[in-house]
Formats: C-alpha cells, sequence, structure tokens
C-alpha cells in the first residue's frame, strides 16, 4: 500500500466535486468553496504523486481488482504525474479567476452556475487521459474532457459562441471517431487494449499492419493536438470562448493530444519509423502557425496561433526519440502548459480594462496599469524565448538535442525553430507597441473605458463601468500566480530538467512502464531508440 | 478470425454515406453523418469480436473457443452512451443555430474574412514615417497607390477608416 495506489483519487475528487456543485446549483458562495477546495485538496494529492514516482518509479493502480491484461488500470510514472501537476496547478488558477470575474460581473445567479460542475467533470477526464494505462480508457478520457469543453466553449450561447462551438464540436467528434476506429483495429489485430501488454503485442505483427495502426493513432491524436494540417480549426474556435475557458483550453486540451503522441510514439511503437514525417509535421507547425499569428490583430487569436505553432517544438522534441529531445519535450510541455495559460487569463484582464482584444482598438495601457503590463510581458518575453526564461531554456534544449542529431532535417528543424522563436517575438512586440506603448488617442475606435484615464471613472455618456470592477483583486491575484509559476519554471529549470531526462529515460527504456503493469518477471524485448543513427 | 460479411458491406455502406453526409453545409445533415460514422464504428468494433458465439460466463463448462469475446460489446455500449451525448448535445446547437440565425448552415467565421480582406500593406508598421515630425510635413509616402503626406499616411490603419471623417473646410478628404 503506497502513495500511489491513491491515483484514481484525481479522476474520482473532481468527479466528486462536480456532483456537489451540481447539488449546489443555486447556492454560489458554497459551489465557489467546494469546487476550489476539491481542486486543491487534488492538487496536494497530485504532489504526492509526483514525489512518490519521483521516489520510487513507475507505479501501476489496477482498478476493482481486475488484474491487468483484462482490467482497467492507471499509471503513474514521472512523466504522467508531473502533467498532472502542472494541468492541476494550472487550472485551479484559472478556476479562480473564473470565481473572480464572475463575482466581480456580480452574475449570483447566473446560467453560469452550470460552470462549475463542467469545469471540474473537465479537469477529471484530463486527469483521466493522464494517468489512463489503458487505450479504451484513454478514449473515455478524451471524450469525458471533450463533452465538459463543448458546453464550456457554447457557455452563454451566444451567436458566435455557437458559431465556433460548431465548428470545435463537429472536428472533435470526427477525431475521435478516427480514435475509435483505431482502438477497434488494434483491438482486432492484438486482442487487448491494455497499453502495457499492447507493447509487448505490437511488435510480433507484420510492418504494414503497424504502420497503419500507428498513423491511425498519430491523426486521431494530431486533431486534438492541433499539428500542422489539421490546425485549422483551433483558431476558429478558441478566441469566441469566455478569457478563462479559452485559457484552460489553450492550456490543457491539445497537451492532452500531445502526451497520447508521446505515449504512442514511446511506448507502442518505439523506433524511428515514421520520425521523418513527423520532423517535416512538426517544422510546418511551426513555420505556418506563427506566420498565421503575425496576421491577426485580435489578441486572442494571435495568441491562439502561436499555442498552434508551439506545438510544433513538442513534436518536434518527440520526433528526434533520443532522450536529450524527448526531456526537452517534455519540459516544454510542462513550460508551454503555464505560459499560454497565463497569457490568455492576462488578456482576459486586457479587454476587461480596454474594452476590447484587438490590438487596433487598444492603447496606453502600460501608463494605464504598470502591473498588467508587467503581466503581459514577464510571459510574452518567455513565449517568445527571450534568456533568462524557461521558454529560452526548453529551446536550447530541443536546439542542442537536434543538433546533436545531426541530419540536415533536424538542422532544418534547428533553423525553423529559431526563426519561430524570432517571428513569436515580432508578434509579441507587436502586441506591446499597440496595445501598451502607443498614446490611447492613437487607437482606433477605442473604447471609452480606455479614455477615462487612470482611476476608470469615466466622466460622461460611459458611466455605467463605475459600477464593474475593471480589474478585481481575484482576477489579478490569480493571474499573478501563474505568471510566478512560470518564473518558478526558470528558477527550477535544473531539477525540473532532472525529471524530464529521467522520465524520458523511462519512457524510451520501456521497461518501468510495462514491468509495473505486468509484473516485474515480464520480459522486455529490445527496442531500437535509434536516435537518428 | 473469421468475420461476416453482411456486417462489413452495411459498416461500408454507413461509412460511405457517414462521410458525404458530414461534407455538407447543412448542420443537420452533418448531425446524421456524424451518427452514421459512430454507428458503423461499433459495427466495425463488433466485427472484431469475431463470429457470434455462446454466451461467456453462461455455464462453467462451455469450451473457451466457443465463447464470443464479451469486450467488444462493453466497448461499444461504451461508445454508444457517448455518442448518444454528443448527438442531444449537437441537436442543442443545432437549435440555437435556428433559434439566432434562423438557418441551418455553417456560418463563416466574420474575423477570419475580416483578416483574409485586410490589404497587406499596413500604414503603420510599413510606412516610411519621416524623422522630422513637424506640424507641416514635407515628406509624402506612397501608401495604397496614393501619394499622401506621411501622417496621414501613418493614421490611416485600413483604406478609409480616417476617410469617415469630415476635413477641416467641411468637405470629406
Amino acid at each position: 500500500m503506497n502513495i500511489a495506489s491513491l491515483a484514481p483519487l484525481a479522476v474520482v475528487l473532481p468527479i466528486l466535486g462536480a456532483a456537489l456543485t451540481f447539488l449546489l446549483i443555486r447556492h454560489s458562495r458554497a459551489q465557489r468553496a467546494v469546487s476550489i477546495g476539491l481542486l486543491s485538496l487534488t492538487l496536494a494529492l497530485e504532489c504526492l504523486l509526483l514525489a512518490s514516482a519521483w521516489n520510487s518509479g513507475t507505479a501501476a493502480v489496477t482498478i476493482g481488482g481486475w488484474l491487468p491484461p483484462w482490467g482497467i488500470v492507471m499509471v503513474v510514472d514521472q512523466f504522467s504525474s508531473l502533467m498532472l501537476v502542472v494541468s492541476s496547478a494550472v487550472s485551479l488558477a484559472v478556476l479562480v479567476y473564473a470565481t473572480g470575474q464572475g463575482m466581480a460581473d456580480g452574475d449570483e445567479d447566473a446560467p453560469v452556475s452550470i460552470f462549475h460542475p463542467t469545469y471540474l467533470i473537465l479537469v477529471a477526464g484530463v486527469s483521466n487521459a493522464f494517468l489512463s494505462g489503458d487505450l479504451f480508457n484513454l478514449y473515455v478520457g478524451f471524450e469525458i474532457l471533450l463533452t465538459a469543453s463543448y458546453v464550456l466553449m457554447t457557455l452563454g450561447g451566444t451567436g458566435p459562441r455557437i458559431r465556433a462551438g460548431v465548428t470545435y464540436v463537429v472536428v472533435s467528434v470526427v477525431s475521435s471517431v478516427l480514435f475509435l476506429i483505431a482502438i477497434a483495429m488494434v483491438f482486432g489485430a492484438t486482442g487487448t487494449v491494455n497499453m502495457a501488454d499492447l507493447a509487448l503485442k505490437l511488435g510480433d505483427l507484420d510492418q504494414g499492419t503497424r504502420t497503419l495502426l500507428h498513423v491511425m493513432l498519430l491523426v486521431a491524436f494530431g486533431i486534438k493536438a492541433a499539428v500542422f494540417p489539421l490546425s485549422f480549426w483551433l483558431p476558429d474556435s478558441y478566441p469566441t470562448a469566455p478569457a478563462p475557458v479559452t485559457a484552460v483550453f489553450a492550456g490543457l486540451l491539445t497537451k492532452v493530444g500531445v502526451y497520447a503522441m508521446v505515449r504512442t510514439e514511446t511506448l507502442l511503437f518505439p523506433g524511428d519509423t515514421l520520425n521523418t514525417p513527423l520532423m517535416v509535421v512538426a517544422l510546418l507547425t511551426m513555420v505556418v502557425g506563427i506566420l498565421g499569428a503575425l496576421a491577426q490583430s485580435d489578441i486572442k487569436r494571435l495568441l491562439s496561433f502561436t499555442l498552434v505553432s508551439h506545438i510544433g517544438y513538442m513534436v518536434f522534441g518527440l520526433a528526434m526519440s533520443s532522450v536529450a529531445g524527448l526531456a526537452a519535450a517534455v519540459f516544454y510541455v510542462a513550460h508551454h502548459i503555464t505560459i499560454q495559460t497565463s497569457l490568455f487569463l492576462v488578456t482576459g484582464l486586457i479587454e476587461r480594462r480596454g474594452g476590447s482584444s484587438s490590438v487596433d482598438r487598444l492603447g496606453g495601457l502600460a501608463k494605464l496599469s504598470p502591473l498588467l503590463a508587467l503581466l503581459f510581458f514577464i510571459p510574452g518575453m518567455n513565449l517568445a524565448g527571450i534568456p533568462p526564461f524557461s521558454g529560452f531554456l526548453g529551446k536550447v534544449g530541443l536546439l542542442q538535442a537536434g543538433i546533436e542529431l545531426g541530419t540536415p532535417l533536424a538542422y532544418a528543424l534547428v533553423i525553423g525553430g529559431v526563426v519561430t522563436s524570432l517571428l513569436t517575438l515580432l508578434a509579441i512586440a507587436r502586441v506591446w507597441n499597440r496595445a501598451f506603448w502607443r498614446k490611447p488617442e492613437d487607437a482606433e475606435h477605442p473604447d471609452p473605458v480606455l479614455l477615462a484615464g487612470p482611476s476608470g471613472r469615466a466622466a460622461g455618456p460611459g458611466a455605467k463601468i463605475n459600477t464593474v470592477t475593471l480589474l478585481p483583486r481575484t482576477m489579478v491575484g490569480s493571474t499573478l500566480g501563474l505568471v510566478v509559476l512560470g518564473v518558478a519554471l526558470t528558477v527550477f529549470a535544473g531539477p525540473l530538467f532532472g525529471l524530464s531526462d529521467q522520465a524520458a529515460r523511462d519512457m524510451l527504456d520501456r521497461a518501468p512502464y510495462i514491468q509495473s503493469v505486468l509484473g516485474s518477471d515480464t520480459a522486455v524485448p529490445a527496442t531500437v531508440t535509434g536516435g537518428g543513427r | 478470425m473469421s468475420v461476416n460479411l453482411t456486417l462489413l458491406i452495411v459498416m461500408g455502406a454507413l461509412y460511405a454515406c457517414g462521410i458525404y453526409l458530414i461534407l455538407e453545409r447543412s448542420l443537420t445533415r452533418v448531425l446524421l453523418g456524424l451518427m452514421l460514422l459512430a454507428n458503423a464504428t461499433n459495427l466495425l468494433i463488433l466485427s472484431t469480436g469475431g463470429y457470434a458465439g455462446l454466451a461467456p460466463f453462461f455455464t462453467k463448462d462451455t469450451p473457451a473457443a466457443d465463447y464470443n469475446d464479451p469486450l467488444p460489446q462493453a466497448l461499444i455500449l461504451t461508445s454508444i452512451v457517448i455518442s448518444f451525448a454528443v448527438t442531444a448535445f449537437m441537436l442543442g446547437i443545432i437549435y440555437r443555430t435556428w433559434v439566432l440565425a434562423r438557418q441551418d448552415d455553417i456560418q463563416d467565421d466574420v474575423e477570419d474574412l475580416r483578416v483574409a480582406e485586410t490589404p497587406s500593406f499596413d500604414a503603420e508598421d510599413d510606412a516610411e514615417i519621416p524623422a522630422e515630425t513637424s506640424e507641416f510635413p514635407l515628406t509624402t509616402v506612397t501608401a495604397g497607390g496614393r501619394e499622401m503626406p506621411a501622417e496621414l499616411a501613418a493614421a490611416e490603419e485600413q483604406p478609409g477608416s480616417l476617410n469617415l471623417e469630415s476635413g477641416p473646410e467641411g468637405g470629406t478628404k
């Protein structure tokens, strides 16, 4: 009986919270207390899981006493527990932000009381996907989080949200159907859906079948992760959702797809059969994504495009299938969840303070609210990869691994990575110049809130803004917390890189994962961890 | 493992119709297409279980070769429930689209169209702003094929935005 056997609680606690908050739907104060309390408890539990995975290695929990090849298992290893901790920390910050926004707007009994249960179900789905050691359970985790995300995406049911929601729902359902087809094919070929068991049995199939199954899974996960040719749904649908919802989607949902891709590449299909196409796709994702970002004038859309673009870095690290590359990718995922979410939260604050999220209509925010400028500047520079920050460290890790690999394609990706980083800087600098540095009078059709001056009190027609707090303390506080977490990733980059290095080693070795699930006397066939040689 | 040919043909037909329908612009048809795809996939999972056999666990002395594999049926049950929830949600969305827009079609993204129509010339970024910013501009730049004072070019984000304001003499510039 060790701490890892508490892993199912990471899924059960949020679902319990969802049930409770659904009962308390008419008591918004109790609802807030329950959801924040339970999510904090989940976060504490996951920190324990991370510590246990760090100290005593991979552990598996069999659910309901059914033994592994037949029953459902949950696997806690360094990668999954790291993802759990980062995702729960981020979702807690976003939850506090969203409650702050709800309280500031005074919607005590608005239809958004459905927000809390749905949000907790989303968190449960994400945890389930990270912990699952079973392909079909992974599908169920995806469906839990997707169904919750459909509701969150169309919250309020306004015209633009319904329009964006339609695209999002249809694309997600199609990707889920593809995933289900892949599971059916995998089951037909091997007779099992347990991932550790699959890792052993997939190796016996002939090359053609293996490649087919591999490609099916990668396409299904690629849609969810928004990898280049499958990424067009994302900038279309994310920006219209409410700010906290966009933030948590940007941080978590695509990363669950990346997580599933990592498991596919390392556990199920080791070796380097599809590494070249993955590298090409990574390069295209980076470059096409960031070029899209440069064309946008709406900050939320711009950030959605940078999100797509930076998924390319993670795929790059994954495609190298070397310890250095995979470790850098793991580090980059943790960094990117935090940074992308905090940027979207700051954008929500900018929208409140400046009345718009379009850079054309903003100006002078640096003078109006220096704190807001600081909150945007730090994660912005972090995203662009300016030296002291974790974005720089993650990119350096990736570039080093790429140069170590030394193939022409790897060098092309290294160059592409540097160019993308510079173009991200350009995109962020454009936002900075317009929204923060120029005078408010230079903005096109500025909102009255923007022109009202530092106090935020409008003299004249726009007097109704007096009733709304422009920058509520809870919202600023939670954003500040996330920004500080992003900086902490920089400060503690050494231990974190150590952890992701160990995680990458274990994932490429495969033995810790398989033996923790199927028993320590299972023979694990040696894999070709070529690293491009 | 042998498979049931009828199931396979029905599955293929469902996939074909489903894919045809989700390529339509009408939301109701897209929904029908998604339902067909989900059911075709259920048939696919069913056919991975092999031929219909005896019920498992019914009596203890059934030989293992005569069992029907129960796992695919459990998987199908889960996937039916999931597609049920998604279908209900899609119907809600379709109804809402009808209430809001009085149409059943997928609508274009306004912001996408706006970005697509934006000219590649961006006055604030691309115009050559002269170093001297006096009140009496001497320098002119060529913006969008027209000669204009640099100040005007810098103020002009999109063609037409400035022209809305009337000039000092009362007429429009």
